[in-house]
């Protein structure tokens, strides 16, 4: 049997997952970088916050995704097949790991930026937004671009425990020891992690039009 | 009907002893889950540390490089698992035991458990490597050929100690992740590991005694050891690195031209390609 | 000795880096290669040691050809200083300057007091040798990175800008402390510098090379001021040859008249009397002078007190008694009461010249070179 046939034999199971999947790893990458944003900005400006931060958020990454969809459970009260508890864990991944971003990328921006901008007159919330903010988008994509990569391919594991997605391919094929649902699974995953992707990447490319023109010449 | 999950009997379970002894123990699982991550890394490290150090002082064959990291980041592990036990398990037929650590049958299961493992665990070991060496100043390249060090000697006695901070960044993060997909392992039979705990009282969730207080003594005992095992390796950091290299001598400096305290923003990106 | 026998250089896109170079640097003295940027002098300097090895043409150090050594073996016998000083950021100062020794598997032990005393002859103290290098200034790496490449004797030495990195006043005394060294070890030492001050300061010969690695001249400093070879050299040599020339002749035969002097914390009403044209030189107890006091139109009632360094005009240079014109020159005109002090080696006053005397003598040392045999005719 091939993967298509399975797909056309399996079509709205396969949909259905597949769309699961996209906001099991698409919500959290939004609420995710919501939140990372304001603590990485207190990160990076009170020397102090940084250290114990990061490694907070090191620990936290540290946790393996498995162990997180288990325990969510206990704490949020919802029931271990709750597909609640993969988002709400990818969400913890991805402040984790963008946190530390975040915070790097606005101590990373050229500090005469910084300076010339102050000299002229900006006030501090005006150099946030339109000069250490912009500039430290390239960077944040680029974070982003990991999260979103690593949040599709982690929600398969919830399939351990039993959450429907596109996982449940795997659970499938190892079930009935059929090659094509698990090639299928496989297709699937590494096409929507590359279209986040590349929606990231355009995004990006969009919010930093000096890039392009540099890129240009 | 689920009952609801609660905490309340995790210490419990942590605390019974009988739950640590036997073959299906604590201390049987930790074993085993050890082991499987021991031989994967250490593994991986025989396979990317020479190759990282070859293509960073060469400087040939970077792009190979650069893209495995990324491109496998996308491959979720777990179809990748199923994957290689559906195509190779078959045809392993050995039947050996290795007590306390592989069970009968389980070698069918272990192997390709292993090769996904190892295969996790050299992009990030590889782009470090040649990351940390191409980023060795030029000037201290140069001299070192030019006082009369072979190639041998200057990747041995100079890019390696001065790459080694990324290299070992890059053996924790293959760590960390080795850990976290043998976890996922003990989806397959005759596995063993810390994920059994999480895997096996997921079918007696009923039992307030040994359903989800063991899901979770499991869970916080795979984190414990993600932790522990990362600990160690920082550990290993601050042992093995020259205090010239990683800056960590007295502030008490005769310069005024500090060196940049700064991350810049091609540390991130290693960072990241190694996240 | 260094032979240089029409080497040539060329990259594969065509750039010819070196073209026909063919010149000897002497045993014991130090060569330096100068030139505009691409003008091939530390590719030159890098085929010596065989980091590049020419496209044709031979090297031969002490007539033996280098193409047939190994290179490792042959760069282990060659110091080798260069721009940044490319100090191992992993090892502390003491093991940075005995990594030859211990590539040539001498004993450890050994290696390293050998290198603490190198550390004590460029200049830096014993706290120095725990130290990493991350922890130096420019200049102290520099310093490093000349004990590094004295470590194991050799007795050549390649400089590839060694002291371009840093700020001038560095640079200066570190040149000064070179010539020194140099003075004591004798060593054959090839230099590149894009600065012709400096290659006519540390100098015993110059080669000029233009763009495109073509050799221009090989002189002695004071040749290339004196006797440029062609335009394009007289250009890169630049302004003020003839009072730079100075530099290299000997004040000898300089009328040196007395200079009665007052020393510091003695009276102030005895100034007077010892003063000549309303200025007299303060000397201290050592009869160092330390600066002139300015006596025009103050009365006497004002010349209360002792004598001291608030008080004196610091205005004029010293020359040493057997230093060259241009030093007494500039003693002359610099000095406020218009009498150059001259000084012993200890820096003990000799006496005063004035201006005219010393530009007299210049004029009798210019006359007698007008008159030497011309070269017409001659190579």
């Amino acid at each position: 049997m091939s993967p298509w046939t399975y797909f056309r034999d399996h079509q709205s199971d396969v949909l259905h997952w597949l769309w699961t999947n996209a906001w099991l790893a698409g919500v959290p990458l939004v609420i995710g970088l919501v939140i990372a944003l304001p603590l990485g900005y207190l990160a990076s400006r009170y020397r102090w916050v940084y250290p114990p931060t990061v490694t907070l958020a090191g620990l936290l990454y540290t946790i393996p995704s498995l162990a997180l969809f288990i325990v969510l459970p206990g704490l949020l009260g919802t029931q271990i097949l709750d597909a609640i508890n993969v988002a709400v864990a990818l969400t913890v991944y991805t402040v984790a790991l963008l946190v530390r971003v975040v915070a790097d990328a606005l101590n990373a921006v050229p500090s005469d930026a910084n300076s010339a901008a102050t000299a002229m007159g900006f006030t501090r919330r005006q150099r946030l937004f339109g000069v250490e903010l912009p500039l430290a988008v390239p960077v944040v994509a680029a974070g982003l671009r990991v999260a979103a990569v690593s949040n599709v391919s982690l929600v398969s594991v919830a399939s351990v425990i039993g959450v429907p997605q596109l996982g449940s391919l795997f659970t499938e094929g190892f079930q009935t020891t059929n090659y094509a649902p698990i090639v299928l699974g496989l297709i699937l995953v590494v096409a929507l992690a590359l279209v986040f992707d590349g929606v990231i990447l355009f995004g990006a490319r969009l919010l930093t039009p000096w890039q392009r023109a540099v890129r240009a010449r | 009907m689920n009952p609801t999950l609660s905490f309340s009997n995790v210490l419990t379970w942590l605390n019974d002893p009988e739950n640590w002894r036997g073959a299906d123990g604590v201390l049987a699982h930790l074993r085993e889950h050890i082991f499987y991550t021991l031989i994967a890394v250490v593994i991986a490290v025989l396979i990317a540390l020479p190759l990282g150090l070859l293509i960073g002082h060469t400087g040939r064959g970077v792009v190979l490089g650069a893209g495995s990291a990324n491109a496998l980041r996308a491959v979720p592990t777990f179809g990748l698992l199923i994957l290689l036990v559906v195509w190779i398990s078959p045809k392993i037929h050995a039947k050996q035991e290795v007590s306390g650590l592989i069970q009968q049958g389980g070698l069918a299961y272990l192997i390709p458990t292993e090769i996904v493992l190892i295969v996790l665990a050299i992009p990030p070991i590889l782009t470090n490597t040649y990351a940390g060496v191409q980023n060795v100043d030029p000037a201290v390249r140069d001299a070192a050929r030019g006082m009369g060090m072979t190639g041998g000697q200057v990747v041995r006695k100079v890019e390696l100690p001065i790459a080694l901070p990324l290299i070992i960044s890059g053996i924790r993060s293959a760590t960390l992740q080795v850990i976290a997909t043998a976890t996922v392992a003990a989806y397959l039979p005759f596995l063993g590991g810390l994920g059994r705990f999480l895997v096996d009282g997921l079918t007696t969730l009923n039992d307030p005694h040994d359903g989800y207080p063991k899901m979770v003594s499991g869970a916080i005992l795979v984190a414990a050891l993600a932790v522990v095992a990362d600990l160690l390796l920082i550990g290993l950091q601050r042992l093995i690195v020259s205090p010239g290299v990683s800056g960590r001598y007295s502030r008490r400096k005769t310069a005024p031209d500090a060196t940049a305290e700064k991350t810049s923003v091609q540390d991130i990106t290693v960072d990241l390609a190694g996240a | 000795m260094i032979r240089f026998d029409s080497v040539t250089k060329r990259y594969p896109d065509g750039t010819v880096a070196v073209n026909d170079l063919s010149f000897e640097a002497a045993s014991h003295q130090i060569t330096v290669l100068v030139g505009p940027s691409g003008c091939g002098k530390t590719t030159s300097l890098r085929m010596i040691n065989r980091l590049i090895d020419p496209s044709e043409g031979r090297i031969w150090i002490d007539d033996k050809d280098i193409s047939k050594e190994s290179p490792a073996k042959l760069r282990r016998g060659i110091g080798y200083v260069i721009q940044q000083a490319g100090l191992f950021p992993h090892r502390t100062v003491v093991d940075n300057v005995a990594t030859v020794p211990f590539l040539l598997k001498q004993d450890r032990k050994q290696a390293r007091a050998h290198a603490m005393e190198l550390l004590d002859r460029v200049g830096l103290p014993p706290q120095f040798a725990k130290r990493y290098p991350a922890q130096l200034s420019g200049g102290q790496q520099q310093r490093v990175g000349v004990a590094r490449a004295l470590a194991a004797d050799p007795k050549i030495m390649l400089m590839d800008e060694p002291f371009s990195a840093v700020d001038p006043v560095v640079r200066a005394q570190l040149q000064d402390e070179f010539l020194r060294l140099q003075a004591e070890l004798g060593k054959t030492i090839v230099f590149v510098t894009h600065d012709i001050d400096e290659a006519i300061k540390l100098g015993d010969h110059v080669a000029v090379l233009r763009v495109g690695g073509k050799l221009a001249q090989f002189a002695t400093p004071a040749e290339l001021l004196s006797r440029p070879a062609d335009s394009f050299v007289a250009g890169f040599v630049g302004r003020d040859r003839g009072y730079r020339a100075l530099g290299f002749t000997v004040a000898d035969e300089l009328p040196l008249h007395e200079e009665s002097a007052i020393t510091l914390g003695s009276d102030l009403a005895d100034a007077p009397r010892l003063a000549r044209d309303g200025w007299v030189l303060v000397v201290d107890a050592e009869h160092n002078p330390q600066g002139w006091l300015a006596l025009t139109g103050v009365p006497d009632s004002a010349l209360q007190g002792e004598v001291t360094p608030d008080l004196l005009n610091l205005g004029g240079t010293l020359a040493a008694q057997g230093g060259t014109l241009r030093e007494a020159l500039d003693a002359a005109l610099s000095s406020p009461s218009g009498r150059g002090v001259i000084v012993d080696d200890d820096g003990r006053l000799v006496g005063t010249v004035s201006p005219s005397e010393v530009l007299a003598r210049i004029e009798a040392h210019a006359e007698e070179a007008r008159h030497a045999p011309a070269e017409i005719g001659t190579s």
